[in-house]
């Protein structure tokens, strides 16, 4: 049973994935870009932890941590250089 | 047999939020709306897939760990700060200095200008 949910969370997150690379490709202005990177970072964090479950092990936990971290710093870090033309000052 | 019935609903209810916060991304019109989609129904959606991988490894794998409150802690922590950066981009390359209200103090948007070199420390206390 925890098989079948753990299936239909992973296509949900994986059919939200689709539409943010969507929002990617179309998106109007680059915060929507931005956003839309943004939102595919925490998709991908969800459909690791998925995976985690799916598998019984752990090994995933540091994995989604370390994605988290380099998608909040990648996030700043595009912000900035279009806020300052510049990353660091 | 409660166990999987509780671990399949967070995981179920967890994968529609996160549907919902990406359809919405898509379909809202305006970048300020926009920004409401991901930033709450999808950080939903992460929360409540760590809530059951934090069950899983309690009641099935019978180990406690807290990495999932680690990332929860992370995401809840960051996902605000993001978002204001996001805005901050959005209102520079979109709107213009009159499309904004006055801010009604000495200093305008700190978007357009340079912050003032000496923060007003202590301001309520000069008035008072």
């Amino acid at each position: 049973m925890i098989t079948y949910a753990l299936y239909f969370t992973m296509g949900c997150f994986g059919l939200g994935l689709l539409f943010n690379l969507l929002l990617v490709v179309r998106g109007p202005g680059q915060a929507d870009r931005v956003l839309a990177l943004d939102t595919m970072v925490i998709n991908v964090i969800a459909l690791l932890v998925c995976y985690g479950i799916l598998q019984g092990t752990a090994v995933y936990f540091e994995a989604s941590m370390l994605v988290a971290m380099v998608g909040f710093v990648s996030t700043v870090a595009y912000c900035r250089f279009l806020l300052r033309g510049d990353i660091i000052e | 047999m409660l166990v999987e019935v509780l671990i399949s609903f967070f995981l179920v209810v967890s994968g529609i939020f996160g549907l919902i916060g990406s359809l919405g991304l898509l379909k809202l019109t305006d970048t300020m709306q926009r920004l409401h989609a991901p930033t709450k129904a999808t950080t939903l959606g992460v929360g409540g897939v760590l809530i059951a991988s934090m069950l899983f490894m309690l009641l099935v794998k019978d180990h406690l760990s807290f990495h999932e409150l680690m990332i929860t802690l992370f995401l809840f922590l960051t996902a605000p700060i993001s978002t204001l950066f996001i805005a901050q981009t959005h209102i520079l390359m979109n709107l213009k200095r009159g499309d904004l209200p006055d801010t009604g103090r000495e200093h305008s948007w700190s978007i357009y200008d340079d912050p003032p070199d000496q923060a007003p420390v202590g301001e309520e206390n000069a008035k008072g």
